[in-house]
Formats: C-alpha cells, sequence, structure tokens
C-alpha cells in the first residue's frame, strides 16, 4: 500500500514517444483524444508512448503490464535512455536523465541502472563468468576483483558450477539467471526488466518469479518489471500499471486494483488473473465413484471399497441426502464387533457448496484429512472434490 | 520509320581524351605510383623470401596441421598436405610460393582496408548506401578494365597484379564484415549499451566477436578471389602458376597448361578448405 515516507528514485512525467514525420498534427488530434489508430491513419504517426506518468518508489517492485504493442517496452527504454522520448521528462533521483551528458549517462548506466531482456541478451561469445563480469569489466574493475564479485553473485542466483560453461550449452532459465547475475553484479539501484520471464515455460517461471522475490527482499532493489501476464504482475508488484495504446491506464496496488478497477479494459484484464477467485467448486469437482446406503451390510461396503481400492467410502440416503464417510478400518472392526454400517458413519466432515469459490475452501482443503463433500440446498450429495484437485487448480 | 529500329542518335565519346588524360596523370604522379610501387614490391618480395626460408617438409607439415585443426579432422590434414605435395611433385613449388606471395599481399592489404571500411559501414547508413553501388562496379567490372591502367600506373610485374587482385577481393570481406555486424542480435548491442559501454567497447567487446563467423567468410571469399585472379594477372607480367597457365596457351603446350592449371585449383581447394574450416569454428561458438 502507499508508503509516502519511501522516497521517489525514478519518476517519469508526461512521456510521450511517436515515431513518423508529422508529429506536430498528430500531438494535436492526441490532445483532442485521438486513439492510436485514428492519428496513424490520419497522419501517419505511430504512438507509441502518450503522456505517460508515474514515479517508482525506492525497494519496490513496480510493475508495468500491457498486451504487445502497448508501449511497455518502449517506456523501460527511456527509463535508461536507449530510447528517448518525444516529449515529456524523466528523473532520476530529482535529476532529468535526458539532460545527462555523454559522461553522465555513462555513469548513470554502469553504477545506477542495470537491464535484463526477454531473451536474455547474452553474449554468446563468451562463457558465464565473462558475461556476468562484463559491466565490472566496461568499467575497468580488475579482473580479480570483478571475478570475486561475480562469484558472490552467481553463488546467490544458483549458477554455481556452471561459470565456465558455454552460453549456448543453458536452458532458458539458466540463461535468464546469468542475465540477472550480470545485471546486479555492478550493484545499481534500480532495475529494468524487460518481460524477464515470458520466454520460459510455466514451471521455471514461477521458480524464477520466487527467486527474484527472494533477492529482491536480500538486496532491496528497485525493481521495474514489464509483463503480460497479470498472474506474474499481481504476485510481484507492489505497484502495478496497467498501459493501454501507450497510455498508462491504472496504477495501482493488486489489491486496490482488484476492487476498484479504474475502467472495463482494467476489469477484463484483470478478471484472468487469479484463478482461485474465478473457479468454483462446481468446475472441479467429481462424481464419487462409490457410494453405500445406510442399510446397506458391512459386506458391501468393504466390496465398494475394495473394488474402486479407497479407502472411505461416502454415505447416503434413498434421496440421495448425505449422511458422512465410512473409513474401511471402522468397517473391518465393525464387522469383528457384529455392529451396523449406520452406527460407523462419521458425519462431523467439511461440506461445501458447488458455487463456492475455490479460494475460500483452500484452508478447508488443507486441513481435512477426507475429501470434501459437495452438496445442494437439500443437503444432497453433488460430487466430492479432493485436496489435490483444490490445490493444483490454482496453479 | 528508321529511327525506330536502329538507335537515332549517338554522343562520340573522345576515348582518346580519356586515354590522354590517363596518361597524362600517371606520369604527374609519377613519383606517388612509384613510391606504392616500391612499396608493394618490398611487400610482396618480403612475403616471397619468408615462404622460400621454410623449407619445404615444414610447409607441408604446416598445412597438415592447419588443416587438422581446423577442419577438426586428421584425414583432411593428411589429403591437404598431400595434394601441397602434388604440386612440389609436378616441378611447381617454386612457382606455387610466388603465386602465393601475390596472393597473400593482395589479401593482407584488403584485410587491412576492407576490415576497417566494413566496420564504418555497418555504423552508418548514409554509408552503406553510398558505398554499395561503388562495391557493385569493383566486383562486376571486367578485370582488364583496371588491368590496363593499373600497368600504367604501376608498370609491369607484381605490384599492378597485387593492385588489380586488391580491387577485385577486398569486396566481400567489405560487405561481409558490414553484414555480420549489422546481424548482431540487437538485444545483445542494447545489452551492452544498457551496461554503458561506450562505443568502441560495444564494437570490440560485443559486435565483432559476435560477428566473427560472418567476417571470416568474407574472409574467406577475398581469399578465393584474389585466387581466381591468379591467371588474369599473369598478362600483366606477374610471374607464378597463372604465367605457366597463360604460357601454356599461348604456346598450346596443353599438358603445361592443364598441369599448372591443376595446382591452381589444388591450392585454391586447401587455402578454402583450411580458411572456411576457421569460419566454420566461429560460428559454433560464436552463434546463439
Amino acid at each position: 500500500m502507499e508508503n509516502n515516507d519511501t522516497k521517489i528514485i525514478l519518476e517519469a512525467k508526461k512521456v510521450s514517444k511517436l515515431y513518423g514525420l508529422n508529429k506536430g498534427d498528430a500531438i494535436k488530434l492526441l490532445q483532442k483524444g485521438a486513439t492510436k489508430e485514428e492519428v496513424l491513419k490520419k497522419t501517419g504517426v505511430s504512438v507509441a508512448l502518450w503522456n505517460a506518468s508515474f514515479d517508482v518508489k525506492e525497494g519496490e517492485i513496480f510493475v508495468l503490464i500491457g498486451l504487445s504493442g502497448s508501449g511497455k517496452s518502449t517506456m523501460v527504454r527511456c527509463l535508461n535512455r536507449l530510447n528517448k522520448p518525444s516529449s515529456g521528462e524523466i528523473f532520476f533521483k530529482g535529476k532529468k536523465i535526458q539532460s545527462f551528458t555523454k559522461k553522465e549517462l555513462q555513469d548513470y548506466r554502469r553504477n545506477h541502472i542495470a537491464m535484463v531482456f526477454q531473451s536474455f541478451g547474452l553474449m554468446s561469445h563468451r562463457d558465464v563468468l565473462s558475461n556476468v563480469v562484463y559491466g565490472l569489466e566496461i568499467k575497468g574493475v580488475g579482473k580479480e576483483e570483478r571475478e570475486e564479485k561475480a562469484q558472490e553473485i552467481i553463488e546467490m542466483v544458483g549458477l554455481s558450477g556452471f561459470e565456465h560453461h558455454p552460453i549456448t550449452s543453458l536452458s532458458g532459465g539458466m540463461s535468464q539467471r546469468v542475465g540477472i547475475a550480470r545485471a546486479l553484479a555492478t550493484d545499481p539501484e534500480i532495475l529494468l526488466m524487460d518481460e524477464p520471464f515470458s520466454a520460459l515455460d510455466p514451471l521455471v517461471r514461477k521458480e524464477m518469479q520466487f527467486e527474484l522475490l527472494s533477492i529482491q527482499k536480500k538486496l532491496k532493489k528497485t525493481v521495474v518489471f514489464i509483463t503480460h501476464d497479470i498472474n506474474e504482475a499481481f504476485k510481484l508488484g507492489d505497484r502495478v500499471g496497467i498501459m493501454k495504446d501507450g497510455k498508462i491506464v491504472q496504477i495501482d496496488s493488486p489489491e486496490e486494483m482488484s476492487t476498484h478497477p479504474a475502467d472495463s479494459y482494467v476489469e477484463d484484464f484483470i478478471e484472468g488473473a487469479d484463478k482461485s477467485q474465478v473457479l468454483t467448486v462446481k468446475n472441479v469437482m467429481i462424481k464419487p465413484r462409490s457410494l453405500v446406503k445406510e442399510r446397506d451390510s458391512l459386506k458391501t461396503a468393504l466390496r465398494q471399497m475394495r473394488s474402486n481400492d479407497v479407502s472411505s467410502v461416502y454415505c447416503v440416503d434413498n434421496d440421495m441426502h448425505f449422511l458422512g464417510i465410512v473409513l474401511i478400518n471402522d468397517v473391518i472392526q465393525a464387522m469383528q464387533e457384529n455392529k451396523a454400517l449406520k452406527e460407523i458413519i462419521i458425519s462431523d466432515i467439511e461440506t461445501t457448496s458447488e458455487d463456492t469459490a475455490i479460494s475460500e475452501i483452500i484452508p478447508i482443503a488443507s486441513e481435512t484429512r477426507y475429501p470434501i463433500a459437495v452438496l445442494d440446498e437439500e443437503k444432497k450429495l453433488k460430487g466430492l472434490v479432493s485436496k489435490a484437485t483444490i490445490l493444483s487448480s490454482v496453479h | 520509320m528508321k529511327w525506330l529500329i536502329d538507335f537515332p542518335f549517338e554522343i562520340t565519346i573522345n576515348k582518346k581524351a580519356i586515354d590522354s588524360a590517363v596518361r597524362a596523370f600517371s606520369v604527374k604522379h609519377d613519383a606517388f605510383f612509384s613510391a606504392i610501387t616500391s612499396g608493394l614490391n618490398g611487400l610482396i618480395g618480403g612475403i616471397h623470401s619468408l615462404l622460400n626460408i621454410i623449407p619445404w617438409w615444414l610447409f607441408i607439415l604446416a598445412i597438415f596441421f592447419a588443416g587438422w585443426k581446423s577442419t577438426g579432422k586428421l584425414k583432411n590434414g593428411i589429403f591437404f598436405a598431400l595434394a601441397i605435395t602434388v604440386i612440389g611433385i609436378a616441378g611447381l613449388w617454386a612457382l606455387m610460393l610466388e603465386t602465393l606471395s601475390i596472393i597473400i599481399a593482395a589479401v593482407i592489404i584488403s584485410l587491412f582496408f576492407g576490415l576497417p571500411l566494413g566496420i564504418l559501414l555497418a555504423q552508418f547508413d548514409r554509408a552503406e548506401k553510398i558505398a554499395r553501388p561503388v562495391l557493385d562496379t569493383m566486383q562486376t567490372m571486367p578485370v582488364f578494365v583496371y588491368l590496363i591502367p593499373a600497368l600504367l600506373f604501376f608498370g609491369l610485374g607484381k605490384a599492378p597484379a597485387v593492385i588489380a587482385t586488391t580491387i577485385y577481393a577486398i569486396v566481400p570481406v567489405i560487405r561481409l564484415t558490414s553484414l555480420g555486424i549489422r546481424q548482431v542480435d540487437k538485444e545483445v548491442v542494447e545489452a551492452a549499451k544498457a551496461f554503458g559501454s561506450t562505443g568502441v567497447q560495444t564494437l570490440i567487446k560485443v559486435q565483432i566477436p559476435q560477428a566473427k563467423a560472418t567476417i571470416m567468410t568474407g574472409v574467406n571469399q577475398t581469399l578465393m578471389m584474389a585466387m581466381a585472379m591468379v591467371v588474369t594477372c599473369s598478362m600483366i607480367g606477374a610471374s607464378g602458376l597463372g604465367m605457366e597457365v597463360l604460357m601454356g596457351v599461348q604456346r598450346i603446350e596443353i599438358g603445361r597448361g592443364l598441369i599448372a592449371g591443376i595446382a591452381v585449383v589444388i591450392l585454391a581447394i586447401v587455402l578454402d578448405r583450411i580458411t572456411q574450416g576457421i569460419a566454420e569454428k566461429g560460428q559454433t561458438n560464436g552463434k546463439q
């Protein structure tokens, strides 16, 4: 949430980036509120960014999210002047970066801001270690010192043992670890990350997100993170800015954004966000494979369990009203003690309804020892959800 | 209606004037051209005597190792060494060294000017646009056209041969150096810049190493084109294997021409495979 104590480290003020000849006309149209397409059609100018303003606080992860072509990559490249904005101002700790001299810009890039790229941007003619030392090398840090520093970072990102492997031999996840290590080696204050995990497969992406969070916790870097994945944005971001057609639509914390989306675009965008909010029990429940009636014999119950290879079975009455669960141990004991099935039903088990959101029953699912029974209003059994289905459906 | 069929008018170009202008130019700047000639002769002579110092068996051994190491196959090394031995057995060893010294001189000069030019063209789109037709002309203009001015300016012998060969052979190294640097992954170059590299650092530490394979292909092509000029250049008095072919043709001594021709082919193949091997090596550890 907002914290006014922290300092602003980066500030973008009405940053625009236009490509084309007729920029003057394009700006006039844009000021009248024309869309990107209209401007392109009328003036031939393509609008990559329009009046984007935001600030990044020290130590936070600020996420910019948008579809491809929304200007997020252009924006992040303006922050280290790989792109020059057509208009607007960007401040680093109050200093305007557009008016940096060549020397100042070099110093800014060498010591204060580093970047991680979508397809890694690694130098394939160098091995892992010499990629990581690159930033230090061009600063003129001595060989021994830079390799010592690099080694430290390499260990932190989990690349130990790979120092002298060629880049080409690494998997995507490993490659991006090198990319992150290279960016951290110069000990910058700001890390720009341009869709760093988009090229990775989902499992590796999760791992890397976790890694990034733990690194950030340890080093307290300010991170500007670009993504098109809303889940990634909400998971990582302290604050998230949604971009559309070169404009920033809303900047808020993930909580604020999900509860108060600024417009229908944001609403649509975040709809797919957290699946546990959207999915209900109905989507994941299964029909029970075996059931016993309360009047059935113990033998029937035992047979049911054996033929379905389970150690418990639900018990219902003639109208499918849910009564409880019967466990195999109890059945065997009851057979010896000549009890009836009715006497061994465990009735105080967790139940839920079909339209309960999965997020609500996650805590129950992680506690309970038995599958959760799904009942309708009349307490009739509709299905069951196992612990495994619930916990896996949200990932 | 004759004008519809035959070209209706023509301008008479005073070709004589061009001739005399070129001649006058060569006379006027004689000192300058003489200096270049003697410089070139010094270079060629130096290379030639260096090649002559190397004993034949060491030369063949060097070919063997170069062939083996560059292609990574022992078998190739042996084959190349045997092929070169054949030239010696045919009695063409001395002529081969002469030819080699011209080629090496031309390649050295081509690389000396071609590599920096290629790097320059890669940086500036405008320069590339201007250079393209010039390079096309250099490559497609019939060689004889500049063989004659070369003769006028630099006299008979190996010096004009090296000049003519260089003009012809420098093109691929310029083109492929520029292409190689332009083709380097944009993100890698961005990364270099994002870490605060200077232009020179980006070039030396990132762009050139990343473009190494393509540049080496350019070097290989330059070498091959220099090789192709061997026979042509013998027409302006460059002695060597080419001269032997020319004489065979002029005197209708088919055997003589054929054997010298085969020697040229062998030399070309061996040089090509060795440099190609080096280029491919660059490729495997150069590309992503």
